[in-house]
């Protein structure tokens, strides 16, 4: 278990800016992504953890043990903190080979001990038959495989993974993902897994906390994260939502209904707790919840007249990108007949619409 | 006239010398230059490097007042050893070792600056002493380089002339080098003599760089 309270200042080194790092959260066993774009803090935090910085101030346990505490005065050092890092870059020692890299990892143990560990590390993470190569004589695999296996030897009491997949190819974060899932059925201990890949959060994170420009926006299970963003911060750092202006007009308990004035048009939603007439706020719905037509006669209820300005490709779908800042996707097939239509409406379903 | 071999084993001796004092100092001062930007670090680069910029002659007049009988360095000196440093071959040493010292710091910054540091980080947090850092992933990794750039240094030092000839002079069978053998020898005349200096000299020259470039080539991993 992971429990931290990091604050530190970190001032700009070009290319990166200023950032100040200031974090509370914790960690149980099992995966916890971090989640953010490049310069959110996501690094930062784990180093911490880790021991590689210190912080301005805060205090972080392992496993109930102080590591860090400001206040006391307590700095313990990276190498008795037990905790197992995996770089951005495999960082495996490039004059040994991956069994001396193994042994090097193990060094505390016995020898007769450390012998078997590194054995069953090697078979466990199928790389007996690369035991003797030195990294630069790996597949990208073997060697994510064998950083992995490195941090683990020693036992550690929590694995930080430092965005490992940054511009790997799919099928490498695939092969990632699985060994990360397999890793945590395997071991009861805290993962945290810092990622800047939305699918990776969904794929094998318990919980993710949203990180951006050195704050957590927010907290929960990848899926309640995703499906219902806390503020207009976190709905953009996700990167999935049209967050479009509005104006509370209307409000009715009651009748579970509420008017917000869109641009110039009046969208029928449902009622929102908590707000009030004349509050101005962000309309949160994600493109696969509009729907686009061509334009035909006056434009019906709900529905807001716009203009094609792109359509992008997407696997199955085609994503719509109209003027007004709306995006809506929809599947290749209806979209086929009308690729020449510049004119469209987008419809609000009042079901769909939260406003931020 | 049998060639007199004196200066060549006194300069063996005076850049074997200058080498190890060099790889002490060049190790020290490297590893400094090496670490994050601190206050002073420019400074520190600037002093380092100075004697390559300066005159021989301008150094040599520097150490002349600074390591003289009448200077506390020199007096320091005169008090541990017994006798005054100038015009010995101990002052030839300390010559040399002005030009090799820099070329060793040089290297040793850019070797350790090579290095990734997250293999310094990663063999900390699997539990790595210090220690253990420096024997099993620094050195391994850097000794090439630096081992070359003492090879250069040891060249670098056989050929030490200007600040050698104002602190340490001419006195042959005591304090004559073989840099200053040769410009003696053709001062009066004598060019066999001289032309077998010169090809020994050139040949360790030739075989320092040989060996420091082949040193360098070879990769770790």
């Amino acid at each position: 278990m992971i429990s931290a309270r990091i604050r530190k200042a970190f001032p700009a080194s070009p290319p990166s800016p200023a950032l100040v790092l200031d974090v509370e959260f914790s960690a149980e066993p099992g995966i916890t992504a971090l989640y953010g774009a490049r310069g959110s803090g996501k690094t930062a935090a784990l180093e911490a953890i880790a021991g590689f910085i210190r912080p301005d101030a805060g205090r972080i346990l392992l496993d109930d043990a102080i590591v860090f505490d400001a206040a006391a005065q307590v700095h313990m050092p990276a190498r008795l903190r037990r905790c197992g890092y995996v770089f951005p870059e495999p960082a495996l020692f490039p004059h040994m080979s991956v069994r001396r890299n193994l042994e090097f990892a193990a060094h505390q143990r016995p020898r007769l001990e450390r012998r078997r560990r590194v054995n069953e590390a090697l078979e466990r993470f199928q790389l007996t038959e690369a035991a003797g190569k030195k990294p630069h004589q790996l597949s990208e695999p073997q060697k994510q495989r064998a950083a992995l296996a490195r941090a683990l030897i020693g036992e550690p009491k929590a694995l930080l993974v430092d965005d490992p997949c940054r511009g790997a190819s799919a099928s490498l974060r695939l092969a990632f993902r699985a060994l990360l899932l397999q890793i945590r059925s395997e071991r009861e201990i805290p993962i945290l897994f810092a990622t800047s890949s939305l699918e990776d959060c969904l794929e094998v994170a318990e919980r993710m906390l949203v990180l951006q420009e050195g704050r957590i926006l927010q907290t929960g299970t990848p899926r309640r994260v995703v499906e219902q963003p806390a503020s207009f911060e976190a709905a953009r750092c996700l990167g999935l939502y049209n967050l479009l202006p509005a104006e509370i007009k209307a409000l009715d308990p009651s009748r579970d209904s509420s008017r917000l004035k869109l641009d110039q048009v009046e969208l029928a939603g449902p009622y929102f707790p908590g707000r009030f007439l004349g509050d101005r706020v962000w309309i949160c719905v994600r493109p696969d919840q509009l729907v686009a037509r061509p334009r035909d006669g006056k434009p019906g209820p709900n529905q807001m007249p716009v203009q094609l300005l792109r359509a992008t490709e997407l696997v199955q779908n085609v994503r719509l990108e109209f003027t007004g800042d709306v995006a809506v996707e929809m599947s290749r097939a209806d979209f086929e007949p009308h690729r020449h239509t510049k004119e469209w409406v987008v419809e609000f379903p009042p079901g769909a619409l939260r406003v931020l | 006239m049998a060639t007199d071999w004196f200066p060549l084993w006194l300069s063996l001796r005076v850049a074997a010398v200058a080498t190890l004092l060099s790889l002490a100092a060049g190790l020290w001062a490297g590893w400094w230059l090496a670490k994050p930007p601190f206050r002073g670090r420019t400074l520190l680069h600037s002093a380092v490097n100075l004697p390559l910029v300066l005159p021989p002659t301008v150094l040599g007049y520097y150490l002349l007042v600074l390591l003289g009988q009448n200077s506390p360095i020199g007096r320091f000196y005169e008090w541990i050893f017994g006798a005054p440093l100038l015009f010995t071959w101990q002052a030839a040493v300390v010559a040399a070792f002005l030009y090799s010292a820099p070329l060793v710091a040089q290297s040793v910054r850019l070797a350790l600056e090579s290095l990734d540091p997250h293999w310094e980080r990663a063999a900390q947090s699997l539990g790595a002493t210090g220690w253990s850092v420096f024997a099993h992933i620094t050195l391994p990794l850097t000794w090439r380089p630096v081992l070359a750039a003492a090879v250069l240094a040891f060249a670098r030092s056989l050929g030490e002339f200007g600040v050698t000839l104002m602190i340490a002079g001419n006195l042959p069978g005591r304090t004559q080098t073989l840099a200053v053998a040769v410009y003696d020898a053709t001062e009066r005349g004598q060019g066999a003599a001289a032309r077998m200096l010169v090809l020994v000299i050139s040949a360790a020259a030739l075989a320092a760089l040989w060996a420091a470039g082949r040193l360098s080539a070879r990769q770790a991993v």
